[in-house]
């Protein structure tokens, strides 16, 4: 076989040309799509964990509940719950004046994702202030920090050093199952795959969605990389 | 123009010093272990006390109350005669003036020293950060760390972090300094240097309460040394009499095991 035989196996010129730029616009798509809802899954998952160590009997029941629920059951089904279960009350939302969120798989999608994310970085989130030395919450305390103060400069900088590992491990698997929002008709990375296989049945196409999602992966790494050497530059 | 001698010992002035800290019927229990029995102690301003006795004895409970790192059960704490339960701006402020030392330090491992030194006076006493900054450095070079102000704690040895985490309470400008066995957790070779920055510390005439088995430091600096066995003050006495004649046995066994 010839270097070209080679390349258009792998990397066909022709197919390249047809269904480049429709690949670069479901990259995107699928790094928008998480980049959203991990932010937002973040900041909610934030307040679960802070909502299972409060004082408060009922805020530790609801949280746990949730990240129970959340946690156990498929993203998928929790995405088809979304879009086709709430979906269909199509009254109801339009009543509500939320029909038009209701209505489109890309908020649908975003919704799922960044509900079922949170399950998991609650717990991210719990485990990694719980890690945190009792002392360092004396020490606050005995210097009479505020709450906040004690919080978001003492606490966290700390808990986040813990955290950084089990969130990317979340963020790379989130990347990954971002996947199955092509089922509910977004084009995402896997969604333009689906749409190119489908036309021209080579095989390479996936070949390519592979390649590409460990180049998104790979950027997440090295990123995550930095940022703990960052963070946990005292330790050096 | 001197006083006789003996008179003045067996008749000692009144202290005129006025009394800053004053704890009456402290009751603290953790589920059915009792640690502290109807404390009662009486601070007079820069007044140094010795805290000590086995472990178990309710030393560190005793002090933790004081700062309210535990909240004790029955009884009151006052300072400079605010009660520290109550709520207010006053209460507030004495308790923002009760500084303490750790065993373990208790740095913030992600600061830098001068950092660690510059976030309470900053954001409770609301300093500017040149303020801040001229008193953390006042501070640090007091205890001899100003050199490596721009380091992290990890980066330091024991004895010097303990002495950041003095200067770090020390820039909140206390009235009162309590220390919890601040030279149990450190290499032999740097409890020196430690006890040093204290017996520097109590010559400036801070309220200090010390719990501690550096006995030698006792002597030294103690006014009181208070010794507690099972959560009560069985002896409050001048070193010279706590060491030379301690009344109870229990006293008696514990620095014949402590000083051999």
């Amino acid at each position: 076989m010839s270097p070209e035989q080679l390349l258009a196996y792998v990397l066909d010129p022709d197919l390249l040309e047809r269904y480049g730029a429709r690949f670069v616009d479901g990259l995107l798509v699928t790094a928008k799509l998480v980049a959203i809802s991990f932010t937002l899954g973040a900041l909610l998952g934030m307040f679960l964990a802070l909502a299972r160590m409060s004082q408060s009997l009922a805020l530790q029941r609801l949280a746990a509940g949730y990240v129970y629920f959340f946690r156990g059951s498929p993203l998928l089904a929790q995405l088809f719950l979304l879009y086709y279960g709430l979906g269909s009350l199509k009254g109801f939302w339009q009543d509500l004046g939320l029909w038009w969120f209701f209505r489109e798989a890309w908020y649908c999608a975003l919704l799922a994702f960044t509900l079922n994310t949170a399950a998991y970085q609650a717990e991210i989130f719990r485990a990694s202030l719980m890690a945190v030395a009792p002392g360092q919450y004396e020490a606050a305390k005995a210097l009479n920090l505020k709450r906040s103060t004690t919080f978001f400069k003492v606490v966290l900088p700390q808990s986040l050093l813990v955290a950084i590992g089990p969130l990317g491990n979340e963020l790379i698997m989130m990347i990954k199952a971002s996947a199955i929002a092509s089922l509910v008709t977004i084009y995402d990375l896997m969604g333009v795959t689906k749409l190119a296989f489908s036309r021209s049945f080579d095989f390479q196409i996936y070949l390519w969605a592979a390649v590409l999602y460990l180049l998104i992966v790979e950027v997440v790494r090295r990123t995550l990389k930095h940022l703990e050497a960052r963070l946990g530059r005292h330790l050096n | 123009m001197t006083a006789p001698l003996s008179l003045a010992s067996l008749h000692p002035a009144p202290d005129p010093r006025p009394e800053l800290i004053r704890i009456e019927g402290l009751n603290k229990h953790y589920g059915a272990f009792h640690v502290l029995h109807d404390i009662d102690l009486s601070v007079r301003e820069g007044e140094r006390i010795v805290l000590c006795g086995p472990s178990g004895s309710g030393k560190s409970t005793l002090i933790r109350c004081i700062n309210r790192l535990e909240i004790a059960q029955q009884g009151s704490i006052r300072v400079a005669g605010t009660d520290l339960a109550s709520k207010g701006r006053q209460a507030d402020q004495v308790r923002s003036e009760i500084g303490m030392v750790f065993q373990h330090f208790n740095l913030f491992p992600h600061m830098s020293v001068l950092d660690n030194c510059l976030l309470a006076p900053m954001s409770v006493r609301g300093l500017s950060r040149r303020e801040a900054e001229e008193r953390a450095r006042l501070y640090l070079s007091k205890v001899g760390i100003e050199s490596q102000a721009h380091k992290y704690p990890s980066q330091l040895s024991g004895g010097q972090q303990q002495r950041v985490a003095i200067a770090r309470a020390l820039c909140m400008k206390p009235r009162i300094m309590l220390f919890d066995e601040p030279t149990s957790a450190l290499d032999p070779e740097m409890v020196a240097e430690v006890l040093d920055v204290l017996v520097q510390l109590a010559g400036t005439g801070m309220t200090m309460l010390c719990v501690t088995h550096e006995m030698g430091f006792a002597r030294q600096v103690a006014e009181r040394v208070l010794f507690l066995e099972g959560g009560k003050i069985i002896e409050d006495s001048p070193p010279e009499v706590f060491f030379g004649q301690p009344r109870t046995a229990r006293a008696q066994a514990f620095l014949k095991q402590i000083l051999h």
